[in-house]
């Protein structure tokens, strides 16, 4: 990775999908009523979730994650009763 | 009894409160914008149904941040009340306020008919008027209905805090009778005060005989209980 700066921006995914073993009737539907009936019998799971896409400053991509994250446990962007959190930042999108 | 109805961008169900609160005896509705609204001094708030910004995000999420709402947790400690319906109960659960959370129905549709519903607990506030085990009728309309609370959902039936669970006619709690695949059949939760009630089905729409399916004014009969359960108080 090259040098960086405060003013470095990034591309993250907040990716907020339900919790395992709780039910997904949108991931099953597309499953059972197009993949499985189409005869993509390999596929054995399809969870739907919800993507955020945030462009941050931050002066790493570990920094990025982090104020994403942040972002939203404060602000409460997902339940975390019945859902969980995945971030994800795009080293590649480096303004 | 001075109600606080509140309005946010998006509050549809509003003015049906209030003219279901004007069958009340001795009772002052008043409708506030949500910036305007400052719950000191009324005896009940009632956040209504509708689609507070548009459900971006999530049911309630975005309004649950609203100072308004933030003031409710000290509103209740001085002693106040608080009745969010539908919309107004997701707001209560993304606060804070209640426990749980929503999901979209198992359907995946929008959901608008009459529902039976057994009253778990007839001591709170707002049931106070019904019997425990009797069956009533309300009408549900919501898509983000599906009540989740994980493992707390037993409890929440077991200290009787699930205030109303939906159910067939005789008081059954049949999945069959579960249209939106709640928990429990939870359609209305009360906290651990006992003075924040969420409601799933609308009460406000179950207030007049010639709307409602034998004649019945279930919903009329929740909002005389907190005029009861006040004057009782006094």
């Amino acid at each position: 990775m090259g040098p960086q700066n405060i003013n470095d921006e990034w591309l993250v995914d907040a990716v907020i999908e339900p919790k395992p073993g709780l039910r997904d009737p949108e991931g099953e539907t597309v499953l059972k009523a197009l993949v499985h009936r189409e005869g993509w019998g390999e596929v054995l799971e399809i969870r739907s979730a919800k993507l955020l896409r945030f462009k941050v400053r931050a002066t790493s991509l570990e920094e990025a994650e982090r104020l994403v994250k942040k972002v939203c446990d404060d602000l409460r962007l997902y339940n975390p009763v019945s859902s969980m959190l995945k971030v994800r930042a795009y080293e590649g999108s480096r303004g | 009894m001075r109600v606080l109805v509140v309005k946010f961008p998006g509050t549809n169900c509003d003015y049906d409160v209030i003219e279901a609160l004007r069958k009340v005896p001795a009772t002052y509705p008043e409708l506030m914008w949500y910036k305007d609204a400052e719950p000191r001094g009324y005896d009940l708030v009632v956040l209504p149904g509708g689609f507070s910004y548009a459900d971006r995000l999530r049911a309630g999420a975005i309004a649950a941040k609203s100072p308004l709402v933030e003031r409710l947790q000290d509103y209740v400690e001085d002693g106040g009340l608080v009745l969010g319906i539908c919309n107004g109960f997701q707001i209560l659960v993304e606060a804070g306020l209640l426990s749980g959370s929503f999901l979209v129905n198992d359907s995946l549709r929008f959901i608008c008919k009459w529902v039976n519903l057994r009253v778990e607990n007839a001591s709170t506030p707002f049931t106070c008027l019904f019997s425990e085990g009797q069956v009533i009728k309300m009408p549900i309309a919501h898509k983000e209905g599906r009540f989740y609370a994980g493992e707390l959902s037993t409890d929440l039936v077991r200290s009787k805090r699930a205030v109303l669970r939906y159910s067939t006619r005789n008081g059954s709690t049949t999945n069959e009778a579960n249209p939106n695949g709640s928990d429990h059949s939870i359609a209305a939760l009360i906290d651990t005060t006992g003075r924040i009630l969420g409601i799933m089905p609308h009460p406000e729409r179950a207030v007049d005989p010639i709307l409602s399916p034998d004649g019945s004014v279930d919903g009329l009969l929740l909002f005389l209980s907190i005029k009861a359960w006040l004057g009782g108080q006094a």
